[in-house]
């Protein structure tokens, strides 16, 4: 089993790179078929992180986010957390639901719905590539949605890495609309187990 | 995050978007000596990765007395105030939604067991904080997104 992510060669980061791509592809198509305006999204990193870098992608532990979470099981497992500037997530709102919200700044239950919908959405296209790409089951929890501090709403989910080490090993897909303007990061945080399982079924567990 | 740092008053220590973690910060006011820890889990002792002793409650905590006696504290006068221990999401009754419960209720035990007054806590809820410690008077304040600030 891989003990450490730090193990990873070369080869087995680029394999978990292309996972990252099938999947995001098909969840930016998706987003894009919601908002109905083209989203690239960029060529996904993969990177193994100290627990305290992972918030640093979105801006810092203390910038306000909303935060989509799923728990994957079934053949591996996953956490999955999609997360979005507050900025993006009035506007994913406002084009979900016809109508901009009523406050800016805080969002209420019937927008929160709809962002976690929009994250249901692209988890699930992003899930259903990988899972057709290893030949796995994965199953999605139903999403979680939280408003707050990113490094608040992350540092529950490492902790859940922190008794098998210091690293994570992160998937970041950014979705794009134009060449600045970012829309979310989804972040794919596979359990150790979950790891061997991916890379056997993709031939390169060496 | 899984760090700690002890300095001399009347210096300020800072932790950002604390959700399940727990900001321990400890102070003896007559030596003028303060520290601050930003703890992930509970418990070092089943952990298989446990070389990061700032990681965990009870290794924190440890270490973080021992180097502010070192600097001239005496564990007699070492107060504490803790912040942090969210519930941050809500799925069924997994594990990550149970982790701020548990730290905090360890972060107690091990302070109570160093015979370490906890003078304020605020812990608990399902909210990010960030954290400023002031060593000179021993004050920390919380801040939130949506629920404005305090000081404890």
């Amino acid at each position: 089993m891989i003990e450490d992510f730090r193990d990873l060669t070369g080869l087995q980061l680029d394999a978990l790179k292309e996972i990252g791509n099938i999947g995001a592809g098909n969840a930016a198509t998706a987003l894009a078929v919601m908002t109905g305006d083209r989203i690239d999204m960029s060529v996904p990193r993969v990177g193994i992180l100290p627990f305290d870098k992972v918030a640093e992608l979105v801006g810092g532990p203390d910038t306000l986010v909303v935060g989509v979470y799923f728990q994957v099981t079934g053949s591996a497992k996953f956490n999955i957390m999609f997360i979005l500037s507050i900025e993006k997530a009035v506007l994913l709102a406002e084009l979900l639901m016809g109508v901009p919200p009523s406050n800016k700044n805080k969002l209420e239950t019937m927008e929160l719905s709809a962002i976690s919908e929009a994250g249901n959405i692209i988890s699930s296209t992003y899930l259903n590539a990988l899972a057709m790409f290893t030949r796995m089951t994965l199953m999605p929890s139903p999403p979680a949605v939280g408003v707050d501090m990113a490094g608040a709403l992350l540092d529950g989910v490492l902790a859940l890495y922190g008794e098998i080490g210091d690293y994570v090993l992160v998937l970041e897909n950014k979705f794009r609309k134009g060449d600045l303007d970012v829309i979310g990061h989804l972040f794919l945080l596979p359990e150790p187990e979950a790891l061997d399982s991916i890379l056997s079924a993709l031939g390169v567990n060496f | 995050m899984a760090d700690f740092k002890v300095v001399q008053a009347p210096d300020k220590l800072i932790t950002a978007g604390l959700g399940s973690c727990i900001g321990i910060c400890l102070c003896d006011k007559a030596a003028k000596i303060g520290g601050m820890a930003h703890i992930m889990l509970p418990s070092s002792e089943r952990a298989r990765a446990n070389q990061n002793r700032a990681k965990f409650a009870d290794t924190a905590i440890e270490d973080m007395i021992a180097l502010m006696v070192k600097m001239g504290a005496s564990p007699k006068r070492i107060t504490a105030k803790i912040a942090g221990g969210a519930q941050m999401f809500n799925i069924g009754n997994s594990e990550v939604m149970k982790i701020g419960e548990r730290n905090a209720k360890a972060v107690v035990e091990i302070l109570n067991k160093n015979n370490i007054p906890i003078l304020a806590q605020d812990t608990g809820g399902n909210f990010g904080r960030t954290i400023i410690f002031d060593t000179e008077t021993g004050e920390l304040l919380i801040r939130t997104i949506g629920l404005g600030e305090r000081v404890i």
